[in-house]
């Protein structure tokens, strides 16, 4: 599975990372190596074997529904980059 | 012996006989902390007003002589990715350069709730990403055992500030050796509980299902103090287990006699750094001296542990990650529409390794290579994790180098991500399976710099742990050697 230059570009695109074309060369070359590395995974016979998704069982859980205390509007507004009005501002999306 | 350069255990009696104001402590240790900073670069942010407010506070308390712990009015530090409240926390990012959290991570309200002093925030690679500290935004934290030799990573500034006795103990997190790696190569205890063990709230996530909150300590003892009072179960956390927390410092006391370590083959590789593979097997030697039975195991997929872990970890990264979005908090880079302000805030805010894993993972979660990396690489995380299960059927405990070698110059694995990589191959295998491991020094190399020897244990038996390194480090002598802070 050899990465291209277009496989990296449809990725940053993918995680919304603009990228410049020394980077794509650099991650290419980058990424090609550990992909490389990460194919050793291959040696094992896995046929058989369920995914481990997670190191403990978890289940889900569920507390009672009722009110606790929460930040107030100001707290969970402080940190944003550009508030008005009570609400986060973004450049217009349609 | 300076008042700074101290242990907890042993300041702290002086506290509670009142023989010491929890001020003068924070002032001693501020005041050297401050001193040596400029060598060490331990710090993104120093909270000196906090602290002797704090501290004043610790002084009332223990004034009082009600509800006084061992950490009462200590000094320590926190790793800049758990959110302290008014205090920025910066996860070593740019994109996080002018956060302030509005609220405190579980842990860090259980220091504050037993009187702990906050010194500051403690340097590290961004996002945690990383083994050497070196990709912090903000600066290069020294290694205090030479100038030239970075501290380990991610948790380098915690370690660094505890080795140079700029803080008592630190907190730090543990992905994939972040805890470990660092305390080998500054020559401290580092902790890194069983996953669930220590609440996450308030952590800034990398890989969730690998991340986990641990100590840094100047010995054993410190460091079973530190976990006495961070662990336990949280409602905050889903992923937090809810068992009983045992006695450490009680525990941490008994015998190993009789106690089984297995050494597993596949930790001692040919080619293993002669140094370090001669210090550990001196400190397992020194284990069966006091009556432990030494046994070999044997844990064939724990090689691939390391593949495994730079598929997941990358994977979780880019989901976690893609929060920082230039909306809620963190930096905003202005765009003509909504998709150029994410890519171009995405692009300023994260450094170079954050960009790699974020696009590694989100390659090997992509269509059409989901089932090759991610799944694979789950499948041969159960087999990794059945592995340790049957070695626990037969041990106790297993011993292993923590770092495959002493610290390493600047620059020297910056160039290749891959040789940076390689540096967490003994320590990954513990974050796949969620086990415990902790690690203490056990040596030192001919250049003078610290060799860490890493126990693993069965799961929520961090107690084990702290049992075989204290009975280790009460019969040497290397957790009382102190760092020159040269350049060599």
């Amino acid at each position: 599975m050899a990465l291209s230059e277009k496989d990296v570009q449809y990725v940053a695109k993918l995680a919304r990372l603009e990228v410049t074309d020394q980077e794509v060369a650099k991650y290419t070359q980058q990424l090609a190596n550990i992909l490389e590395y990460v194919e050793q995974l291959n040696k094992l016979d896995t046929a058989n074997v369920e995914p481990l998704t997670h190191p403990l069982d978890v289940k889900n859980v569920f507390r009672e529904d009722k009110v606790q205390p929460s930040l107030t509007q100001q707290e969970v507004l402080s940190n944003g980059p550009e508030v008005q009005s009570g609400h986060f501002r973004v450049p217009k999306i349609m | 012996m300076e008042l700074h350069q101290k242990t907890i255990h042993e300041v702290s009696a002086d506290l509670k006989a009142k023989k010491l104001s929890s001020v003068e402590l924070t002032k001693a240790v501020m005041d050297h902390l401050e001193k040596v900073e400029p060598k060490v670069q331990a710090f993104i942010t120093i909270t000196r007003d906090e602290a002797f407010k704090q501290a004043a506070e610790a002084d009332k308390r223990l004034a009082t002589g009600k509800d006084i712990t061992a950490l009462t009015g200590v000094p320590v530090g926190i790793k800049d990715l758990l959110c302290t409240k008014g205090v920025r926390t910066t996860c070593g990012s740019r994109m996080l350069e002018n956060f302030v959290p509005p609220y405190n991570a579980t842990v860090v309200e259980k220091l504050y709730s037993v009187g702990a002093v906050s010194v500051g925030k403690t340097n590290m690679d961004e996002y945690a990403m990383g083994s050497s500290t070196e990709t912090s935004f903000y600066k290069k934290t020294k290694n205090p055992w030479n100038l030239n030799c970075v501290p380990g990573g991610s948790s380098g500034g915690s370690a660094a500030c505890v080795s140079a006795d700029q803080a008592f103990a630190s907190l730090g997190s543990d992905t994939g050796g972040s805890i470990r790696q660092p305390a080998a190569l500054c020559g401290i205890v580092g902790l890194k509980p069983t996953y669930g063990r220590v609440s996450r709230y308030g952590l800034i996530a990398f890989a969730s299902s690998l991340d986990q909150i641990g100590p840094f300590g100047k010995d054993v003892e410190d460091c079973a103090i530190m976990m006495q009072v961070i662990s336990g179960h949280d409602s905050k956390d889903s992923t937090s287990a809810d068992i009983p927390v045992p006695d450490y410092l009680g525990e941490m006391r008994k015998s190993v006699k009789g106690l089984k370590v297995g050494i597993p083959k596949e930790f001692f590789p040919d080619g293993l750094n002669k140094e370090v593979s001669e210090a550990v097997k001196k400190a397992i030697e020194e284990l069966k001296k006091q009556g432990a039975e030494i046994h070999e195991v044997s844990l064939p997929a724990s090689p691939y542990a390391l593949a495994v872990y730079y598929v997941l970890a990358p994977s979780e990264a880019s989901s976690n990650l893609a929060r920082y979005d230039g909306v809620r908090y963190g930096l905003r880079v202005p765009g003509e529409n909504i998709m150029e302000m994410y890519s171009k805030t995405r692009a300023a805010g994260f450094g170079p390794e954050v960009k790699r894993r974020i696009m590694l993972g989100t390659y090997a979660l992509s269509s059409g290579y989901y089932d090759a990396y991610y799944l694979k690489a789950l499948k041969v995380r159960r087999l990794i994790k059945q592995d340790y299960d049957k070695a626990f059927e037969k041990v106790d405990v297993i011993a292993t180098p923590t770092a495959p070698n002493p610290a390493f110059r600047f620059g020297e694995k910056t160039g290749d991500p891959l040789t940076m990589y390689l540096e967490d191959i003994f320590t990954v295998s513990i974050n796949i399976t969620g086990l415990p491991g902790l690690s203490v020094p056990c040596g030192m190399s001919k250049t003078e710099l610290p060799i860490g020897l890493q126990l693993i244990g069965k799961a929520f038996d961090e107690a084990t742990l702290l049992r075989t390194a204290y009975a280790y480090e009460q019969a040497t002598e290397w957790h009382k050697q102190k760092p020159s802070l040269k350049e060599a």
